[in-house]
């Protein structure tokens, strides 16, 4: 059986393989018209303030951001929205030269990505349905539900705190499955980014979240760019410093935020 | 980075976990969507123009709209607006039944109408009722004549279960997706979740052909 599986395993390997060869670099195209580069940027269009739809139009911290950068800099930007779980595979993958999506730089992400400069400190935070007074900080967790979202540093927390106090996890492909969850009652408490859901509980009352405890962490935001694309990665940091600079960065996140970091 | 072989081997056991909870949620919603299409197979054979035209709108409503969307709609739509609670596998294990119980009903009834008129015609001047002939003499015609379709629908229904990782189900492939946020190895992990899927398919296959074998004569 064993040997069968390998078999089988490794023929399918061989033959993706084979078949890849030719598609790679396929991401990074120089559009015809201006001549300026164009690079492809993975985001997660469910996750305001930092990058969302309004109007048919994607918009949000990140949003602005990467096409400022982009602006400054002199190359063009096409957003490819996906689930947030499916972006690092994507840039790994090579169909996308970079993403911008509030990805926390972490240790094990850096070592197949390669990120821009922080940009914006994050931290998470519990989340629990507004009549929950049972919750009041991770000591209470045994025993409940977390629902979180795959791929996320959230995510690597709740399984943490889930060995750790014997809490169940449940895994969801995006923010507004793992909201929906805790206000239908089904999980107890979720894991979020603190600018994300105080966003979410301004704009939306009627969700009937709240915020709990202390934030958990201080993760830091960067532009995440396939390994080795130097050239991306400083235009990235130039831009950023420019942004920083010259005002634009907190005009960009005070018009989505109103406390700043 | 470790070996292509050490996550592979790392992976097995949460996809295998993962592959018991798609086996089962499978086989549940299967045997239900069998009573349903069972059902809704009759009803929209018979001579009643209300039956008819029930069995007609549930199959079209549940075929006329994505699985996804149903789904969404019985796990995150209804509970809110119901004020219940419903568990993830039992909203998956409903959505499934459901929608393919509105495939098999039209099997069911694609069975029941290949089957001569003239035996339902004999069975009924031999004094059986309409339900014993239907059950005595049509039906057991038609369930072989169906098999093939029943195994099409078997094999989409486990693959259709891949889509329940949209509300936290950890069947097979929401494993795939939880291993592969942890360590980043899309490459192994889908080659490996695939494998299973086709094991699982394969096996089924096999078993229904010798049970294809056994009633065809």
């Amino acid at each position: 059986m064993k040997k069968l599986m390998f078999a089988v395993v490794s023929s399918l390997l061989a033959l993706t393989v084979s078949a890849c060869g030719s598609g790679t670099d396929q991401a990074s195209t120089t559009s015809g018209q201006s001549g300026a580069k164009k690079y492809v940027i993975g985001t997660d269009a469910t996750y305001p303030p930092f990058e969302f739809e309004k109007d048919g139009k994607y918009v949000g911290i990140d949003i602005d951001l990467i096409n400022a950068i982009a602006k400054e800099e002199g190359f063009e930007v096409e957003i490819k929205p996906m689930d947030f779980k499916g972006i690092i595979p994507a840039v790994q993958a090579k169909q996308l030269d970079g993403a911008i999506a509030g990805i926390s730089i972490t240790d094990k992400r850096k070592e197949i990505l390669d990120f821009s400069e922080p940009y914006y400190q994050a931290g998470l935070s519990l989340v629990v349905r507004e009549d929950n007074t049972t919750i009041n900080g991770e000591a209470d967790l045994a025993g409940k539900t977390i629902a979180i979202k795959k791929g996320t540093t959230g995510a690597t927390f709740a399984d943490e705190l889930g060995k750790k106090y014997g809490a169940t996890v449940k895994y969801f492909d995006d923010s507004p499955s793992m909201f929906q969850e805790v206000q239908n009652g089904n999980a107890d408490v979720t894991i979020e980014d603190y600018p994300v859901i105080s966003y979410k509980i301004t704009v939306d009352p009627a969700s009937k979240l709240k915020i709990v405890g202390d934030r958990l962490n201080g993760d830091h935001y960067g532009i995440a760019v396939l390994k080795g694309n130097k050239e991306l990665q400083d235009k990235l940091n130039s831009g950023l410093k420019k942004l920083k600079e010259n005002g634009k960065y907190d005009e960009i996140i005070n018009t989505y935020l109103s406390t700043k970091k | 980075m470790s070996s292509s072989w050490d996550v592979i081997v790392d992976a097995l056991p949460v996809l295998a976990q993962g592959s018991v909870v798609t086996l089962k949620i499978t086989v549940i919603s299967l045997f239900f969507a069998l009573l349903i299409g069972l059902l809704f197979g009759l009803m929209s054979t018979s001579r009643s123009k209300v039956l008819r035209g029930i069995a007609t709108a549930y199959v079209d409503f549940l075929r006329g709209t994505p699985l996804l969307v149903q789904i969404f709609f019985i796990y995150f739509g209804l509970p809110p607006v119901l004020d219940i609670k419903i568990p993830e596998t039992t909203a998956g294990i409903l959505a499934l039944s459901l929608n393919a119980g509105a495939y098999l009903a039209e099997i069911f009834r694609g069975g029941i109408l290949s089957i001569d008129k003239g035996q339902m015609e004999a069975a009924r001047s031999l004094g059986l009722t309409h339900g014993k002939a239907m059950r005595l003499v049509i039906l057991p015609q038609a369930v072989r004549r169906m098999i093939p379709a029943f195994v099409n629908q078997f094999i989409v229904t486990l693959k259709d279960t891949s889509l329940l990782t949209v509300i936290g189900i950890r069947e097979l492939m929401n494993s795939g997706e939880i291993i592969i946020s942890g360590n980043f190895r899309s490459f192994e992990i889908w080659a490996v979740v695939a494998v299973f899927y086709f094991l699982m398919i394969y096996i089924l296959s096999l078993l229904s052909r010798s049970l294809e074998r056994r009633f065809a004569k």
